[in-house]
């Protein structure tokens, strides 16, 4: 049973022209972006290039410092808290590490949005959750506690539950990191296959290159403070600009530096250093 | 001149932290309250926390009930043999217990097993994004997660004290009849007519109510406030124990005053 509104929005995910960050430090700048019900949208960029702040953006953790944040064409900043838990409802998340809750076992964990959101009775909760641990792979793990399973299978699992109520939009925050080849393909291929057959939209926060490249319709590259490209996977491979170059090809020299800049805090701390007696 | 400014800066800072704090916990216990109809709409929640948390202390609280009850029953008899009314052992006992120890040491045990738990609980919920997930999926973390705990201890804390007090009579019973030779008709007839229901056993409970409320309650604030990181949970747990307990005996003081005043 698909939470589907009325009328289904052009847009699940709209970004007009967003600053966003936390107290007074800013961490992106002037972003745009759409994403279209069955669409797949990466959004990828180096460690700390605040990826994930876009995402706490989109579900309405933080506001945006300027511009306006739109899911299901509704300004998320301007919405009560009752809109927000509305608009949540229609949403999906992976969460980075998987926030599994440890008190629950595989199973409840992700019986657990079904039984907060909808009265469906206990058979056929049973049916949906496990239908949902087998694409993942994991039905015979149903019975485990959250603190038996590995790091891997934890991430599937908390994939399993973030589509179990079939959102009409999924955020996977880093949905591929730590997983072993064929978990990464699998899973690939099931975001894919969900926004092809539930027509929802998805958006992957992520840094792996090849794989969102195969599934991916659009995808946003966020550097330096900002939105540093756009356009569909094959756009960007033939891209001429030295930051989309340098973050597809892996290179170290380009315009971004791999070493951490030297503030006067670390010559500071590093004379001390120097200065200690053993 | 400007020390002694600086000095009172200081002590401005503190009072307006601490009545922050204050104000902080106040707004916190009435969020649960705001939000305790889940407890009467889905009674499972609460009733899986009444067994979990009943179960963290029932143990170490049924064995501590038992030696105090030993001690009494020996001290007790020390005491009342000099004035020749060895046969009030057993009012002495149940009175000691059922009014005092059995409530306050029920919940300082409960803050030490329990509520360290509790407070450990949460603050990993906290850490793992465990809670922020909840959020996200809209689901009310305080409505969802807290209040089920809290009223788990508010019903967990008398069923305990009961259980303490009711070894440790046994544990009087043991020391003063089987082994001290104190008449068993005496000890058990002296507590029959001495003990009032209402003026000591309901006093009792309510004391292991409100004993239940404050430290339930302490557990799940500060693991709520605590630091998303290993040394944060930490030292939110140990805060649990420092503040709880402490809680528990100035209240005591209070109730006791309150209840069993002239």
């Amino acid at each position: 049973m698909p939470a589907q509104s009325s009328s289904t929005p052009e847009f699940a995910l709209r970004l007009e022209g967003v600053a966003l960050g936390y107290g007074d430090f800013t961490v992106l700048r002037d972003i745009s972006m759409d994403v279209r019900a069955g669409q797949v949208v990466a959004v990828m960029g180096g460690s700390g290039s605040g990826k994930t702040t876009l995402l706490r953006a989109a579900t309405g953790q933080i506001t945006a410092q300027q511009g306006r944040v739109l899911a299901f064409d509704q300004d998320i900043g301007q919405t009560s808290s009752t809109g927000l838990q509305s608009l949540r409802k229609r949403m999906g998340v992976l969460f980075q590490q998987g926030a599994l809750f440890t008190d629950l076992n595989v199973f409840e964990n992700v019986a657990f949005p079904l039984r907060e959101h909808t009265k469906i009775d206990e058979a056929e909760l049973t049916d949906r959750v496990l239908d949902k641990l087998d694409a993942v792979g994991l039905r015979a793990a149903a019975h485990l506690k959250v603190s038996e399973i590995s790091g891997g299978m934890a991430r599937r699992v908390a994939l399993a539950r973030a589509v179990v109520l079939e959102p009409e939009l999924i955020l996977y925050d880093e949905p591929f990191a730590g997983l072993d080849p064929i978990s990464l393909g699998i899973t690939a291929r099931l975001i894919r296959n969900l926004a092809d057959r539930l027509g929802c939209a998805s958006v992957l926060i992520t840094h792996d290159v090849q794989e969102s490249f195969a599934i991916a319709d659009q995808v946003y590259l966020v550097g330096r403070g900002t939105l540093a490209a756009a356009g569909t996977p094959q756009t960007l491979a033939a891209s001429q600009d030295p930051y989309v170059q340098q973050f597809l090809k892996g290179q170290p020299d380009g315009p971004v530096a791999f070493q951490y800049p030297e503030t006067p805090a670390f010559q500071k701390w590093l004379s001390q250093q120097k200065g200690r007696k053993a | 001149m400007s020390g002694s400014n600086n000095a009172i800066a200081v002590l401005g800072h503190w009072v307006r932290s601490r009545v922050a704090a204050i104000g902080y916990f106040t707004r916190f216990f009435g969020a649960m309250l705001a939000r305790s109809g889940i407890a009467l709409s889905r009674p499972r929640l609460v009733s899986q926390q009444v067994h979990f948390i009943g179960n963290y202390s029932l143990l170490i609280i049924a064995v501590s009930g038992m030696f105090v009850g030993f001690v009494l029953g020996l001290q007790g008899y020390y005491t009342l043999n000099r004035y020749g009314s060895e046969e009030a052992l057993g009012l002495l006992v149940a009175l000691s217990l059922v009014r005092e120890l059995g409530p306050v040491v029920t919940a300082l045990l409960f803050a030490g097993r329990a509520g360290t738990s509790l407070t450990a609980e949460i603050g990993l919920m906290k850490a793992g994004e465990q809670l922020s997930a909840m959020e996200v999926m809209a689901v009310d973390p305080i409505r969802r997660v807290l209040v089920p705990r809290l009223w788990g201890g508010i019903i967990a804390m008398p069923i305990l004290a009961a259980v303490f007090s009711m070894v440790g009579i046994l544990g009087g019973w043991v020391v003063g009849v089987l082994l001290i030779g104190v008449d068993a008709g005496a000890f058990w007839s002296q507590m029959q007519n001495g003990v009032d229901v209402w003026k000591d056993v309901a006093n009792g409970v309510i004391k292991s109510v409100v004993f239940g409320v404050t430290v339930t309650l302490v557990a799940l604030y500060e693991g709520w406030q605590a630091k998303p990181t290993p040394e944060g949970v930490a030292r939110a747990t140990t805060r649990t124990v420092v503040m709880g307990s402490l809680a528990v005996l100035g209240l005591d003081f209070l109730l006791t005053a309150l209840m069993f005043g002239n």
